[in-house]
């Protein structure tokens, strides 16, 4: 009993996982995403090297610069590098995409395969829940989240999780439903593995692909989501950087500071130009539905 | 079919209850004494305690929902903490703002969403539709907000076009409402025409690969006519059921556009509320969304049943 899962797991999974590495490298636009997250990710991680300036200086002899040499890509309204507030603001934008999807994950994969597996009374309300709480639009309950849980970069994160669990909910559920009657499920049943052991060693791990694709491209809205709400002021609180909030003062300053505005915006849409163009590629390289 | 459509219905009432219970646990999630935070600068102990009567918070929450909701079924969400003004009227107000907003961004999302989709199907495989996937990609990854930004910059500051900001209403000069709320609408449409252009093109390829194509193909209609009568028609049905469903992307994405417009409308509304700490009209505001979005669901399921003659005849 022991020996069966281990040998099928040595000989099985790695032969896939290597088809779908081969397909997603040949996958040049997947491959332009994952070498734009991972860029940022460095970029992010190196920030304290890379930054010219300190990121909470302030001049008044520096306010609004155009980019030069000194700035590489000018000053805010207080005189600070924008380079390098840009760079702290990655952190920023990088954890809140990745947190918030944990959250996600952590509430909602449990109980969309609790859903699934036991059916009847639990799924109903499980699904109910589920229903009202994807009822209320992404970003509107984390906007209400946000007011209700004082402002901050913590609370944005953990209202863009609760309003992103439905998500996977409805996602674990419907991987469960397809493969409960699978025949690897059945026999372990009948070998009489409980219930948490066949969710856990027998289900989990199948319907693992479509929830690593679903995670890649939430991150994405979790990003914007994040973003959305420094812009609105309900995310990371000044003098504190983040992409988004830079994005609201420099909307102040359109005309006498553009600059204020377009690279904060571009470093956002790049961002999640790429978590999206890489959740595609993993969904190609994945999903055995989409083979020609 | 009566029968199915009741069912329907009914299983929509125990969301709807699910939604409101979601909305007034909401106040529950504040810090400390929610008396203090409703009161503002009023520290006056008799103040206090009328409020307190008055939310019934010396009661039990269950007690306090029942008396809220019942409130609520007669049209009552209660009265802005900082104006006094019922909420039903301030949602009254901003509602017709947003719903033109709304109304517009979606009928440029079709516009362009739909038949970019319907094109990248039929040129599967060539440089066109890797032109479309990667203009839905960017609208999808674009902020609308900054698009919005770029778009003043370029159209109102430099080339003088259309006006940066405001709202004018329809009955009172048409044609400037309408110029004043079209970079408005572009922008909330970025998204919507990107979800419905995805969308539209894997509709559009399952039903080109469909049978009944095949044999359309097979018996010498025309590639036009096979395409635009028999693949559309079918792939029509989950095109409109999405953008039903696309309704909350048009309401969050709302909430953006209208703040970098400086639009008066429901996005505003609930922005300002948050700030001003007005609980009442934030708990009013995302009720009545979810509401308009369980009764948007439910009326395409609903549609969905009367056109699909396999379910009609059930």
């Amino acid at each position: 009993m022991s020996t069966l899962p281990a040998t099928t797991a040595a000989v099985t999974p790695p032969r896939s996982r290597n088809r779908a590495w081969r397909k997603f490298k040949r996958n040049r636009v997947a491959m332009m995403g994952a070498v734009i997250v991972l860029a940022m990710v460095v970029l992010a991680i190196f920030a304290p090297w890379l930054a010219t300036h300190d990121p909470f200086q302030t001049s008044f002899m520096t306010i609004r610069k155009a980019p030069s040499a000194t700035f590489w890509l000018g000053s805010d309204e207080l005189g600070r590098d924008i380079y390098s507030r840009m760079l702290y603001g990655a952190q920023a934008s990088l954890m809140a995409g990745v947190v918030s999807v944990a959250i996600a994950v952590v509430i909602g994969v449990p109980l969309g395969l609790i859903s699934g597996y036991f059916g009847g009374w639990i799924d109903s309300i499980i699904s109910r829940f589920t229903e009202a709480l994807l009822a209320i639009p992404f970003l509107i309950l984390a906007i209400a989240l946000a007011a209700f849980l004082e402002p901050s970069l913590t609370n944005a994160m953990i209202a863009i999780g609760v309003s992103a669990a439905p998500r996977f909910i409805r996602l674990a559920r419907g991987q469960v439903l397809a493969v409960r009657s699978e025949d690897y499920v059945q026999s372990s049943r009948a070998l009489g593995a409980s219930d948490t052991r066949i969710i856990v060693r027998h289900i989990l791990p199948n319907i693992m692909p479509p929830l690593i694709v679903q995670a890649t491209i939430t991150i994405a809205t979790a990003i914007i989501a994040e973003a959305s709400l420094s812009f609105l002021g309900l995310g990371l609180q000044p003098p504190n950087p983040s992409w988004g909030s830079m994005l609201n003062t420099g909307k102040n300053f359109m005309t006498q500071a553009p600059w204020m505005s377009i690279f904060p915006g571009s470093a956002i849409f790049l961002v999640v130009l790429g978590f999206n163009l890489l959740g595609d590629g993993l969904r190609d390289a994945l999903d055995p539905r989409q083979e020609k | 079919m009566f029968k199915i459509i009741l069912r329907r219905v009914l299983v929509a009432i125990p969301t709807l209850i699910l939604v409101s219970l979601i909305v007034f646990l909401l106040q529950k999630l504040l810090p400390g004494d929610a008396v203090l935070t409703m009161a503002g600068e009023e520290r006056d102990p008799a103040v206090l305690e009328f409020l307190r009567q008055k939310y019934l918070l010396d009661q039990p929450w269950p007690v306090q929902y029942w008396a809220w909701i019942t409130n609520v079924l007669q049209g009552d969400l209660g009265n802005s903490l900082r104006t006094g003004v019922p909420v039903t009227t301030l949602i009254a107000q901003k509602l017709p703002v947003t719903l033109q907003l709304a109304a517009m961004a979606m009928f440029f999302a079709i516009l362009v969403g739909v038949p970019m989709g319907i094109i990248a199907a039929v040129r599967k495989g060539t440089f066109t539709e890797m032109g479309a996937n990667v203009a839905a990609l960017s609208g999808m990854s674009i902020p609308n907000f900054w698009l919005g930004i770029l778009l003043i910059m370029l159209v109102s500051v430099k080339w003088r076009l259309l006006p940066a900001s405001g709202y004018v209403p329809p009955g009172e000069d048409f044609w400037l409402s309408m110029k004043t709320m079209l970079m408005p609408a572009v922008v909330l449409s970025s998204a919507i025409a990107a979800y419905l252009m995805r969308h539209t093109r894997s509709a559009m390829l399952e039903a080109l690969n469909a049978d009944y194509v095949r044999t359309a193909r097979a018996k010498g209609v025309s590639s036009r006519r096979v395409v635009l009568l028999h693949a559309l028609r079918n792939a029509l049905m989950p095109i409109i059921t999405l953008i039903t469903l696309l309704f909350g992307e048009l309401m969050a994405g709302a909430v953006l556009t209208e703040q970098v417009f400086t639009i008066p409308g429901f996005g505003k509304l609930i922005v300002d509320a948050v700030f001003t700490r007005d609980y009442a009209v934030v708990q009013g505001v995302v009720l009545c969304v979810a509401v308009g979005f369980i009764v948007m669901n439910l009326l395409a399921d609903i549609l969905y049943i009367l056109v699909n003659p396999r379910l009609r005849h059930a």
